[in-house]
């Protein structure tokens, strides 16, 4: 080809015109930062495991996508996938609870707000659970609480340390007191993991509230936090409407929480995997102690 | 019924209230003009007694909330000194703080000794507002665990009495850790190898209420309720209406037929005519006569037992579908 017809056969190439860009944006090549507006080329922001390489923003993920960004390739066995929740208090607000079940399920390819299994970080293998927000905004009915339960209980035997990553508005309304006792329950359930002496780290995402904040989220031997995730117990607005009280700029940030002791660390996600195996690591005895156990104060006369 | 109860009527409770008036005014008639109308009277008193029964066995939910949440309605306090043969109130989180919203403290009951703690609103605005109606901070759940582990030692019952509209929501409880503090007592409630019986007086507002709700045996009063959320707060999130509370308080199951149906809760304590704000004295009764038969039954269950038993309760609650 002479350079002639390479000028000539070259692409007209011109500034993209705004309506073109927005096209481009909305067919998700690229995509824009919710907090700085940069734009990313979305493979790329995908491989920077969606935290905006301007800015540090973490852009919201998928269980899926948290998934693949923590797990070793092929080494993920789900549990209890089939489980879904029934509407034992025929619900309905606007909407029929069933309905909308129907709908988020369709939605998300999900069955309920959690998926939980087996699989190996850096080939430390781990029972992990992972919170979805897309699926009703995280929220723990049954299924959330008896998929937990169950991937504790399954730990607890296996004799494996768990991980629960939390994204969650609360307990689900729809489900009432039902899902008000499914706290108890996986507290429950975590205690005798924690009294096998089992390592659970839990990690706190945006957003981490309500029921599941008053649960397992702060039961974590250890807890980790995504930089500015927004983690409490009462929502901002119930606080500032009811109570008309003047609230710190950082309140409820996971900077908070750093700040008054109840995280262990703020790790961003790009670093998260790594984080996660270097705590594993430092709990994995190189020669297993003997005849030490510590028993924890409460279950002395158990 | 005394003049200071009378200053709060519930809107249903209005009829019965007129119909009291009348039967007053005919009595002082009937003194006045010295005619005897005994049989007239007492006929309106069958009447009222009637009337009040109906209104309050066919409560709406809705109705039940404002029962529940009467000024009126007898506290923890009012009925652990009705109850009690000995009370000892003791305080503070050994963390800085000791919150009024939860007492606790050492009573003799029947006899024996145990635990009692409990949600405690005001009686009036000044110590309602001193109490923080009842909605306690991370403090208090920790003062409360703090006496539940010292019964665990000492192998004391734990009584624990529910009243609140919720833990309270405000900046120092988050700043001191409003979820740690009710988690870590769910978690540890399971590890106390002493009986525990837990029974809802009034209101039972959510995760401020299971803080203390983890036990071997729930109870409810009949007009008491226990929710996820409250009404309101269900309606302004899922209707986008807080005028809606009506629909959310019939939607969400709150009330102790209902939860009983449900599994959550053991046992419903009857309440006197005209609930238990009417006549506290026998709501009292009531419910020393439950606790002494539940303590005798669960004593009888040892420590590793008790605790089995505690986490297989709760591992059942719950409706999912499998496969």
């Amino acid at each position: 080809m002479s350079l002639f017809d390479w000028f000539a056969n070259r692409p007209k190439v011109a500034p993209l015109s705004q309506e073109q860009q927005q096209r481009e944006i909305a067919d998700g090549l690229w995509t824009k930062c919710l907090a700085c507006g940069a734009l990313t080329y979305t493979k790329d922001l995908h491989l920077n495991n969606k935290v905006c390489p301007e800015c540090g923003y973490h852009h919201p993920v998928k269980s899926h996508e948290r998934l693949k960004q923590l797990l070793d390739a092929d080494t993920w066995q789900p549990r209890n996938e089939h489980l879904t929740a029934c509407d034992p208090l025929h619900f309905v607000d606007r909407k029929p609870y069933s309905e909308r079940l129907r709908e988020m399920q369709h939605k998300t390819g999900l069955n309920d707000a959690i998926q939980t299994g087996f699989g190996k970080i850096d080939t430390h293998p781990v029972a992990l659970g992972v919170m979805d927000f897309n699926f009703m905004g995280g929220s723990m009915g049954s299924v959330v609480g008896e998929k937990i339960t169950r991937l504790v209980e399954e730990a607890t035997q296996a004799r494996l340390p768990v991980i629960l990553i939390c994204a969650s508005g609360g307990a689900r309304m729809q489900e009432g007191m039902l899902s008000l006792m499914q706290m108890a329950k996986t507290a429950a359930a975590l205690g005798r993991h924690r009294q096998a002496n089992l390592l659970y780290i839990s990690i706190l995402t945006h957003p981490t509230t309500g029921g599941v904040t008053a649960s397992f989220a702060m039961l974590g031997d250890l807890i980790l936090a995504e930089p500015k995730a927004l983690i409490g117990f009462a929502g901002r607005r119930v606080i500032e409407q009811t109570l008309r009280e003047k609230l710190p700029d950082n309140f409820q940030t996971a900077e908070y929480l750093l700040q008054h002791g109840f995280v262990d660390m703020i790790v961003p996600r790009t670093q998260l995997k790594h984080t996660l195996a270097q705590l594993l690591r430092l709990h994995t005895p190189t020669s297993p102690p003997v005849g030490h156990r510590y028993v924890t104060p409460g279950f002395l006369l158990s | 019924m005394n003049s200071e109860r009378k200053a709060v009527i519930l809107d249903f409770e209005r009829p019965l209230v007129e119909m009291e008036q009348r039967i007053r005014q005919i009595e002082q008639m009937a003194q006045e003009s010295g005619v005897d109308v005994s049989d007239r009277v007492s006929q309106l008193v069958n009447n009222y007694r009637q009337l009040r029964q109906e209104i309050f066995s066919r409560l709406t939910p809705e109705q039940r909330v404002k029962v529940a949440r009467h000024p009126r309605r007898p506290t923890t306090l009012d009925y652990i000194q009705a109850m009690t043969d000995e009370w000892l109130e003791l305080h503070g989180d050994r963390g800085g703080s000791d919150d009024p919203a939860l007492v606790g403290g050492f009573a003799r009951l029947g006899g024996q000794p145990v635990l009692i703690l409990g949600h405690q609103k005001g009686r009036d605005t000044k110590e309602n507002v001193a109490r923080n109606f009842g909605m306690a901070s991370p403090g208090g759940y920790r003062k409360a665990l703090r006496l539940m582990h010292h019964a665990h030692r000492f192998g004391l019952p734990i009584i624990t009495l529910i009243d609140t509209p919720g833990a309270y929501p405000g900046v120092e409880a988050e700043r001191l850790g409003q979820g740690e503090a009710i988690a870590v007592n769910l978690q540890e409630m399971f590890a106390l190898a002493v009986p525990i019986i837990c029974v809802v007086i009034g209101e039972g507002g959510s995760g401020g209420a299971l803080g203390i709700g983890v036990g071997d045996r729930i109870l409810m009063f009949e007009h008491a309720i226990y929710s996820v959320i409250s009404p309101e707060g269900c309606a302004a999130i899922l209707w986008k209406d807080s005028t809606q509370a009506a629909k959310a308080a019939q939607a969400l199951k709150l009330t102790a037929p209902d939860l009983l149906e449900l599994g959550l809760i053991d046992q419903i304590l009857p309440e006197p005519l005209g609930a238990a704000h009417a006549d506290p004295v026998q709501a009292t009764e009531t419910l020393k006569r439950a606790l002494l038969d539940n303590l005798a039954r669960l004593r009888e269950l040892d420590g590793a037992t008790l605790m089995r038993q505690r986490y297989d309760k709760f591992r059942r609650m719950g409706v999912v579908l499998d496969g």
